[in-house]
This record gives C-alpha cells, sequence and structure tokens, in this order.
C-alpha cells in the first residue's frame, strides 16, 4: 500500500527502487513504512515486503 | 532593546536562528505558484509555513512548491494544520523532520472543524512530546496569558495565539490578552491567525507581539502581492511604534501650538 492505494512489486525491490520506480526524487520526500519513520539514509537498505503500508509525504502550500 | 536602533538591525530569534523579517507568511489559498512565490518576495517573509501531505503518486511530476519558493533561501515552516488530536500532530512533525532536516515546527491541535479553535489539552500534550524528542516547537494557541505560560514550561520556543479564528480576518478581537501573554513570555510571541489587513497586523506589533503569522489576509485580497507589500509595511511601522514609545492618552484636548503670544 502506497498512500492508501495497492501496488504490486517485485520481490526483492529496495525502497529506493520503490521511489525511483514512482517516479519521486528521494530528496523532495519523506517516507513512513507500518507507522515508522524510514529515515533517507536507509531508503537503499529497506526491503519491500509483502503487506507493507506505505505513507509517501512532501511539503504543499499551507497556512 | 536599543530604541535608537535603525530597523535594518532590531533581529529577533527563535530556538537560536535571527531573523530581520517580523512577518511570517503561509503558502496556502493561493492561486499558483508563481502568485505565491510573488507574494512572499513582497512580504520580505524569511519564513514561510508549508504543510505536509501525500504525494500525488499517479501523477508525481506535477509542480511542487519547493520549485517556486527555495527551502535553501527561506525557511519552511512545517506545520500541523487538519490534526485533531497530538498523536495526528507529531506523527505529522516526524515526517516533516524527516522530509525538510528541521526541528523548528508548528504545531496546530485543533479542537473543531467550525472554529479551528485550538485544542488546549491536546496542544498541551504535543507540546510535551515534541520537546523531548528534540523538536523546537512554535505553538498555536488560544489568547490566554495562563496557557500561554504551560506551553512555554512545556518547551514551547514560540507561543502564538490567535487574534481572532483562523482564515477570518475580523482583526485582533481582544488586545488585552495578548498584551498579557506578551509581558509574561520569556519566549517570542506572534499573532497567529485573524489578521484581516494592514492596521490589524500593526496593531499585533504595537503591543509588542515578535511577529504577525498570516495566509488568508494576502491570499484573498484582490492584488495578494500588493497586500503582501501593505503588510510587511504595516509590520514595520507597528514595530517602530512600539519600540518608539507612544504619548499617553489624554482625556481631553491639548493643543500642539503654543498659547503664549496670541494676538
Amino acid at each position: 500500500m502506497i498512500n492508501g492505494e495497492h501496488r504490486r512489486v517485485p520481490p526483492g525491490t529496495s525502497l529506493a527502487q520503490l521511489i525511483a520506480e514512482v517516479g519521486l526524487d528521494p530528496q523532495r520526500v519523506a517516507v513512513e513504512r507500518n507507522l515508522e519513520i524510514v529515515p533517507r539514509s536507509t531508503f537503499g537498505q529497506v526491503m519491500v515486503e509483502d503487506g507493507d503500508a506505505y505513507e509517501i509525504v512532501h511539503f504543499v502550500g499551507g497556512g | 532593546m536599543n530604541v535608537q536602533s535603525p530597523v535594518g538591525a532590531d533581529t529577533w530569534s527563535v530556538a537560536g536562528r535571527s531573523f530581520t523579517s517580523r512577518l511570517i507568511v503561509g503558502t496556502g489559498k493561493y492561486k499558483d505558484f508563481e502568485q505565491n512565490a510573488a507574494a512572499v518576495e513582497a512580504s520580505g517573509a524569511q519564513i514561510v509555513t508549508v504543510a505536509v501531505r501525500r504525494v500525488n503518486v499517479s501523477d508525481p511530476k506535477q509542480p511542487m512548491l519547493v520549485d517556486y519558493i527555495d527551502p535553501k533561501k527561506i525557511t519552511y515552516l512545517p506545520n500541523t494544520a487538519g490534526c485533531f488530536t497530538a498523536e495526528e500532530a507529531i506523527r505529522t512533525l516526524r515526517l516533516a523532520r524527516e522530509a525538510g532536516g528541521w526541528d523548528l515546527v508548528k504545531l496546530e491541535v485543533l479542537g473543531e472543524a467550525k472554529t479551528l479553535y485550538p485544542d488546549m489539552r491536546e496542544t498541551l500534550r504535543a507540546t510535551e512530546t515534541l520537546a523531548n524528542e528534540g523538536f523546537k516547537p512554535m505553538v498555536y494557541c488560544v489568547d490566554d496569558p495562563i496557557a500561554a505560560k504551560q506551553l512555554e514550561e512545556a518547551g514551547a520556543v514560540a507561543i502564538m495565539p490567535l487574534g481572532a479564528p483562523i482564515g477570518s480576518g475580523l482583526g485582533i478581537q481582544n488586545l488585552v490578552t495578548i498584551r498579557l501573554i506578551v509581558e509574561g513570555a520569556k519566549v517570542p510571541v506572534l499573532v497567529d491567525a485573524g489578521v484581516g489587513t494592514a492596521s490589524d497586523a500593526a496593531v499585533a506589533m504595537e503591543l509588542g507581539c515578535d511577529g504577525v503569522l498570516m495566509n488568508t489576509a494576502i491570499a484573498e485580497a484582490k492584488d495578494p502581492v500588493m497586500m503582501a507589500r501593505a503588510m510587511k509595511l504595516a509590520v514595520e511601522s507597528g514595530r517602530l511604534a512600539y519600540l518608539s514609545g507612544r504619548m499617553a492618552k489624554r482625556k481631553y484636548a491639548d493643543p500642539s501650538s503654543p498659547l503664549a503670544g496670541l494676538i
């Protein structure tokens, strides 16, 4: 699940690969995996597992 | 404070960072990013508030705020707008810290959608947790001097009382409580919410506030860029008036021309 939407990825996909596949710049987002923050420096080591829930956020206009 | 110093040297500090502009502006409700960026430029603001939201996974290439307002030049102050519990707000700011690398954040925990009044019990709880986690929370709160003190004790690096409900543009409703908060605080006090036009911002500064935070008053003006400049001038003139020390009020008239030598 990414931001509430189902997504299928091949086994052995890292979080960095997932972010690239979605088309996002990893420098501009923050990621929460199963309610835990994933430090940006570890995106390459974190492997996507079956049933993971990701929230990928960025900054938008707000007051 | 050196009253004689020119306004350019009149800085304020929050959580160890110094700023010359006392106006913080929001980045919501603008027609487009270009107008937003032009308004920020005209306002002279060095800090802008931003919200934390899900990226659009189905359209990741759409323009982003950071393409128009450079976070290396303007300090992004992530907010927790839309959060109604301490947990939601803390979760949002943990993500914000990871996204931007900043510990200076704006905490707001809302009590209800109708008034957008802060829930002070949740706000206080979130302030304590955030401070313990190393955040520097600038906290949106009610215009209550006792609540302001409690927030400061809990670790708020700035107290940001509302002047009137968020987005209402009604101006500062309670001059007495804002003044009492300013007098009692050891951290910066900024009026956050309720400013409608330039005179409202000047009033906040004349009360001794360290700054003013606004969004809708600029974004919903017919000419937001011109209003941004008006707000910049109002904040500066209100600050100067405060530093100058205004005249005492009299009940009756007092002539400005000499009475001696009248023909």
